[in-house]
């Protein structure tokens, strides 16, 4: 994965140098371990700033919408699908953009290498081989790369970008896995059950609108949690607010979310939000037989109908 | 103490439900006193901030109903507000919040009968799972 940084490099240097796009976005390397941070590049003689390895989590396609001009893009399979339902929004045109595709073997999540490490500052890491060394004051691990794995990455369907102008290397394998197991097992709990253990998740949320900001597809100019009168959602952290808040964002991503992780890497406090979202992409799924950001000219699923759609729930 | 009743929030759109409340009234069908109306231009117009703002404010129940599918006075209204409650009524129950409370119908303008039906059918169920403590916004509202 890390002779992906020159392939990146070359292609960006060539975009900029023929003046195909006017910049690129992509990641430099962070100043701490484990964090990159985005980078937009607008003359060929930054290039070098550019960089990729596992910990390019961030989903890219939060910095398009409304973007003017011609922008190349290094995006993994989560990102590109974003672009996919951005474009079926109208947020940015697909010829706008040159997608640099990134066969993604999934990102880490920096937080299973702290539950490793305890408290201890992680001076460095690198992996190879499917193993991570990380080391720090005082200790010198090696780690499966696979348990390091963000939640999202391990159970991700697709690896390699739905869409594309050039990829950076060959097509990873796609994983057969079962996306809602997690889900399922909420599902068949008793209504207490679930009312307690939802309570028990969302009493940690301080609402900060993490999630909401590190999401590509909260894009409204006025969000419904800053709407008064009438306001539609009370901004306390109590209980009731807190609930209806996620209840409502998770809704706003019914269809359109690709569970990319971004929510889930963005929250301070570590709640698992996307457990709503993607009960909502199965039911999606189950119900209308939609995958959001798949298909370029597929209609969102609740910005379409059919006759039939199912409606045994309806007296 | 007298028996508990519950409230039940009723959205019915204008051009069918509505008209099916209007004509089981003057019809003087016998229905249950627990509904409260809220006209809606179309089915569609329903947001699920609605349901959940009636449930935070104390609502026991919320009935929605529309016209039925292909009889939408603007057409298609009633097809987007299909796919929008069976997705929201999942993410509901999913939470936790009992199924019996959430009722969704569709009643043509003549079908008088049928809003009485259904009027009696919802607040049974509402009445099966007792009072609203779920959602209920308790403390005071910051504005």
């Amino acid at each position: 994965m890390f002779d992906y940084t020159e392939k990146i490099r070359e292609i960006a240097r060539r975009l900029l140098q023929e003046k195909k796009v006017d910049g690129i976005i992509g990641f430099k390397k962070g100043t701490i371990p484990m964090m990159n941070q985005p980078v937009f590049i607008t003359s060929p003689d930054r290039v070098e700033l550019l960089h990729w390895d596992s910990w390019c989590g961030v989903n890219l396609a939060n910095y398009l919408p409304k973007r003017e001009g011609r922008i190349g893009i290094v995006a993994k399979g989560c990102d590109t699908r974003s672009i996919v339902v951005l474009s079926q929004e109208n947020q940015v045109q697909r010829d706008q953009l040159y997608i640099i595709g990134v066969p993604c073997r999934g990102m880490l999540d920096r937080r299973k290498v702290w539950e490793v490490v305890g408290s201890a500052d992680v001076k460095g890491i690198e992996e190879g081989n499917g193993k991570v060394r990380v080391w720090g004051n005082g200790f010198d691990l090696k780690l499966e790369r696979s348990e390091l794995l963000q939640n999202n990455c391990v159970i991700c369907v697709h690896r390699n970008p739905v869409v594309f102008d050039e990829l950076v290397a060959d097509e990873v394998e796609e994983q057969s896995v079962d996306r809602y197991e997690d889900i399922r097992n909420i599902e068949a709990m008793s209504s207490d059950e679930k009312w307690n253990l939802f309570q028990e998740i969302f009493s940690r949320c301080i609402r900060c609108y993490a999630c909401r900001n590190a999401c590509p597809f909260c894009y409204c100019p006025q969000c419904f949690v800053d709407e008064s009168r009438p306001q539609w959602v009370g901004k306390t952290i109590d209980r009731t607010d807190t609930l209806t808040f996620h209840l409502l964002r998770a809704f706003h991503m019914a269809g359109r979310c690709t569970d990319c992780g971004a929510c889930e890497r963005a929250c301070p406090v570590g709640i698992p939000v996307r457990l709503l979202t993607k009960k909502l992409e199965k039911d999606v799924k189950e119900l209308y037989g939609y995958e959001a950001g798949v298909q370029l000219d597929e209609r969102p699923p609740l910005d379409t109908y059919k006759p039939d759609d199912p409606e045994d729930f309806i007296k | 103490m007298a028996e508990w009743e519950p409230k039940i929030l009723a959205f019915l759109c204008n051009w069918c439900s509505y008209g099916a409340a209007d004509l089981a009234g003057v019809s003087r069908l016998k229905q249950p006193p627990n509904i409260r109306i809220i006209r809606i231009p179309c089915s569609g117009r329903m947001n699920p901030k609605f349901i959940l703002q009636a449930l935070r404010k104390g609502a026991d129940g919320v009935w929605v109903s529309g016209c039925h599918p292909g009889d939408c006075h603007y057409i298609e209204g009633n097809y987007y507000a299909r796919r929008k409650f069976a997705l929201f009524k999942n993410l509901l129950e999913y939470v936790g919040i009992e199924p019996e409370r959430l009722h969704f119908s569709w009643i043509s303008s003549a079908e008088a009968t049928k809003f009485a039906a259904v009027a009696k059918d919802v607040v049974e169920s509402v009445k099966k799972v007792g009072p609203s403590s779920r959602l209920i916004k308790r403390e005071a509202e910051v504005e």
